[in-house]
């Protein structure tokens, strides 16, 4: 009788221990890796390599919150996840953050529970089109056949954009970008849209790059932003800050080359030396180290590195900085400062 | 001529006209014999004329089979791009598993294909030796793929590509016969309990589409279970795939078990058997040689059934396709993608099928009526 009752107490207890909530922190902390909810593949911003080893900008971002919560850049597992299944994952705290080239807006932040961090690529959705189609403005485009991605703003911004121009078009559905692509480049739709940072990668992979054009038109604005869910402040200031941290480092000049230069010692810059956690703790507000920012930027460098190495005018992708170079240089990247 | 003589009764047998044997003939029956089968005919070598060679020389005459990116292959080449296959041979293979322990994966798979031996062929010298290290083999096969007692534990979000495959269709198709045996006798039971628990799992599992299933494995579950509970995301989805594939087993092999005349258990019974003598020895043999096609049918279903993990984030050949699509080294090579996994599938799935055939020509007992 009496080992029954023990046993039941225990079992209570264990259940209850296990309801107790640990946050975010503790959990990746405990687990020792962090999961990365990510595209199932996106040139230039997440895709494996040949070894399997993810590489991309949404990419080192994961990179970079691991590096600063766990010391190391390497621990993420990487969660492929579609256009429909993403906020799902993250929700279910299947992931602990999100970075799969999402766009922000009102009823993602509200009514799906997200929070969404600093923006880190600004883009905007345009027209792929084949040129002998004779199409040079997307006001021709009334009654064509456009290829898009289900569970996506695009696909929303196209319908706002067609009836607000009191047009019609018949639109060719798929899961992945790939199949859209592939869903094109078999001509079984007259346009292709998707953001202007993947229409530009999808064209110059096409056998023929010279025979299809962008038109000129952006119809939308896509902010894109990581996320986090709903219910935990302290890991939403983590994964802000590391994004902030990135920004800022590249606007201090500080480099993944000469960031143990600045950061050895204090300087002259307080700035640099707050980044560097040689001057104050900043770390102790998100419940990190000093180092915090130190290890987030040693991971893949600063923002100017991230981008110039997976999507920037050097590799294949070729997307110019445009809207999302520093606010120092004509851009709109501008990070609140820290301090 | 003067005619040659033979004795009554004793005429040679002489061969048949040319015209009704021999290849000419063959082709008057059967392509020439009426003025549409010549139409069909002619129709049919024009379209075989239009598409073999452009296909032989897109995947042979005109393909790069070396090459860093797309480009090159391009320079070399109007055809296929195999280069990006062979470069992501072992990506599709392996998934993620990390290079140094790859050689478990292939140890395990040696050891399957020694597994399926004894259970595919019955004239085997000890047999029944086999049939238990057969049996033993999931657990082997689960110690090399997951590790521990000596070797590197290897996560199965790690797991991917043919491999993924693999596991997911062999624990299904080995786990989904029994239990569809099970559920197909509890079906017919004469207990209560057990019949309606049957009826419910079967009916509820098959008016449920699998994709749904596997998002409730994936998502649902956290939502359930306590927060923290770790709970392997593989394993959820083998359950659930396994409970499916169940599901439908159990209906073909219900199919198999009233095709059976009552009298034979009544017999069976009159000669003192009990009721699991009666089904092991007299019933399910003869019900699962009827259910044959159905039951392989069931296993390639579910077979080809495991591309679709790729919604909950399980990277499958598809999958492993799809993102090797997005290396901007390689992107738009959607053709030998998507023909490579294809190429895989066939390969698997009409094995399976040509084995069913062997099996029912082997367990053919009736004569041909």
């Amino acid at each position: 009788m009496r080992t029954t009752k023990i046993i039941i107490l225990g079992a209570i207890l264990a259940l209850v221990s296990t309801i107790t909530q640990a946050s975010t922190l503790e959990e990746v902390k405990a687990r020792g890796v962090l999961n990365c909810v990510v595209t199932t593949g996106l040139a230039g911003f997440a895709a494996p390599d040949e070894n399997g080893r993810w590489e991309g900008f949404d990419v080192e971002f994961c990179r970079a919150v691991a590096a600063a919560v766990l010391g190391d850049g390497e621990k993420v597992r990487f969660v492929p996840s579609t256009g429909k299944t993403r906020f799902t994952l993250l929700n279910s705290g299947e992931g602990d953050i999100l970075f799969r080239n999402t766009t922000e807006t009102m009823s993602r932040d509200t009514d799906l529970k997200l929070t969404f961090l600093p923006v880190n690529y600004y883009d905007g959705q345009g027209f792929l089109i084949r040129k002998d189609s004779g199409i040079t403005s997307a006001m021709q485009l009334d009654g064509a056949s456009v290829c898009i991605q289900t569970g996506t703003t695009t696909e929303l911004n196209l319908a706002d954009f067609f009836s607000s121009n009191k047009m019609n078009y018949e639109p060719v559905n798929s899961e992945t970008n790939e199949e859209s692509i592939a869903n094109y480049t078999s001509n079984r739709c007259d346009a292709y849209t998707t953001d202007a940072s993947a229409l530009a990668s999808t064209r110059a992979a096409l056998k023929d790059p010279s025979a299809h054009i962008i038109l000129p038109e952006i119809i939308s604005k896509e902010p894109l932003a990581g996320a986090v869910r709903h219910g935990d402040d302290n890991w939403t200031d983590i994964a802000k800050w590391v994004v902030n941290a990135l920004i800022i480092a590249e606007e201090l000049g500080v480099t993944k080359a000469n960031l143990h230069d600045h950061c050895a010692a204090p300087g002259d810059n307080p700035s640099i030396n707050r980044l560097c956690g040689t001057e104050g703790n900043m770390g102790a507000f998100i419940g990190l180290d000093a180092q915090w920012a130190v290890r987030a930027i040693d991971n893949a460098g600063n923002y100017a590195e991230i981008y110039e190495a997976t999507i920037g005018p050097n590799t294949p992708l070729a997307l110019e900085r445009g809207l999302n170079a520093s606010w120092k240089s004509g851009g709109i990247l501008y990070a609140a400062p820290i301090r | 001529m003067a005619p040659v003589p033979y004795k009554v009764g004793e005429h040679p047998d002489l061969p048949p006209p040319v015209s009704v044997t021999g290849p000419l003939a063959w082709l008057r029956n059967n392509l020439f014999s009426s003025p549409t089968n010549i139409v069909m005919t002619l129709v049919s070598v024009w379209l075989l004329y239009e598409l073999i060679p452009p296909m032989l020389d897109w995947m042979f005459f005109d393909a790069a089979f070396s090459g860093e990116n797309r480009d090159a292959c391009r320079a070399q080449a109007g055809g296929a791009c195999w280069a990006f296959i062979a470069e992501r041979f072992r990506l599709f293979t392996y998934g993620f598993y990390p290079a140094e322990e790859r050689w478990r994966v292939n140890l395990a798979f040696v050891l399957l294909l020694a597994a399926l031996v004894p259970v595919l062929y019955d004239r085997l010298p000890a047999r029944k030796i086999g049939l238990y290290y057969s049996m033993a083999f999931p657990l082997i096969a689960g110690w090399l793929l997951l590790g521990g007692w000596g070797l590197a534990p290897v996560d199965t979000d790690q797991f991917g590509g043919f491999m993924l495959t693999l596991v997911i269709g062999v624990t299904g198709i080995a786990f989904s016969l029994p239990i569809g045996i099970l559920l197909a006798l509890g079906r017919q039971s004469s207990l209560p309990i057990i019949r309606l628990f049957c009826v419910g799992f079967i009916e509820f599992i098959r008016g449920v589409p699998l994709i749904t299933l596997l998002f409730v494995a994936s998502t649902m579950l956290n939502y359930f279970l306590p927060k923290g509970t770790v709970f392997d995301l593989l394993l959820r989805v083998l359950i659930m795939v396994t409970l499916f594939a169940s599901a439908y087993m159990a209906e073909v092999i219900r199919g198999g078990l009233q095709a059976i005349p009552k009298g034979q258990v009544e017999a069976a019974e009159a000669i003192g058997m009990k009721y699991w003598q009666s089904m092991r020895l007299v019933v399910l043999p003869q019900a699962l040689k009827i259910s044959i096609p159905g039951i392989v049918n069931t296993f390639i279903g579910l077979y080809k059934d495991t591309t679709l993990v790729i919604i909950i984030g399980l990277l499958d050949p598809l999958g492993i396709g799809r993102s090797s699509l997005a290396d901007t080294k390689w992107t738009g090579l959607h053709n030998e993608v998507y023909l490579f996994v294809a190429i895989f599938f066939f390969i698997s799935c009409f094995s399976m099928s040509r084995y069913s055939l062997y099996l029912e020509k082997k367990l053919k007992t009736e004569h041909d009526h």
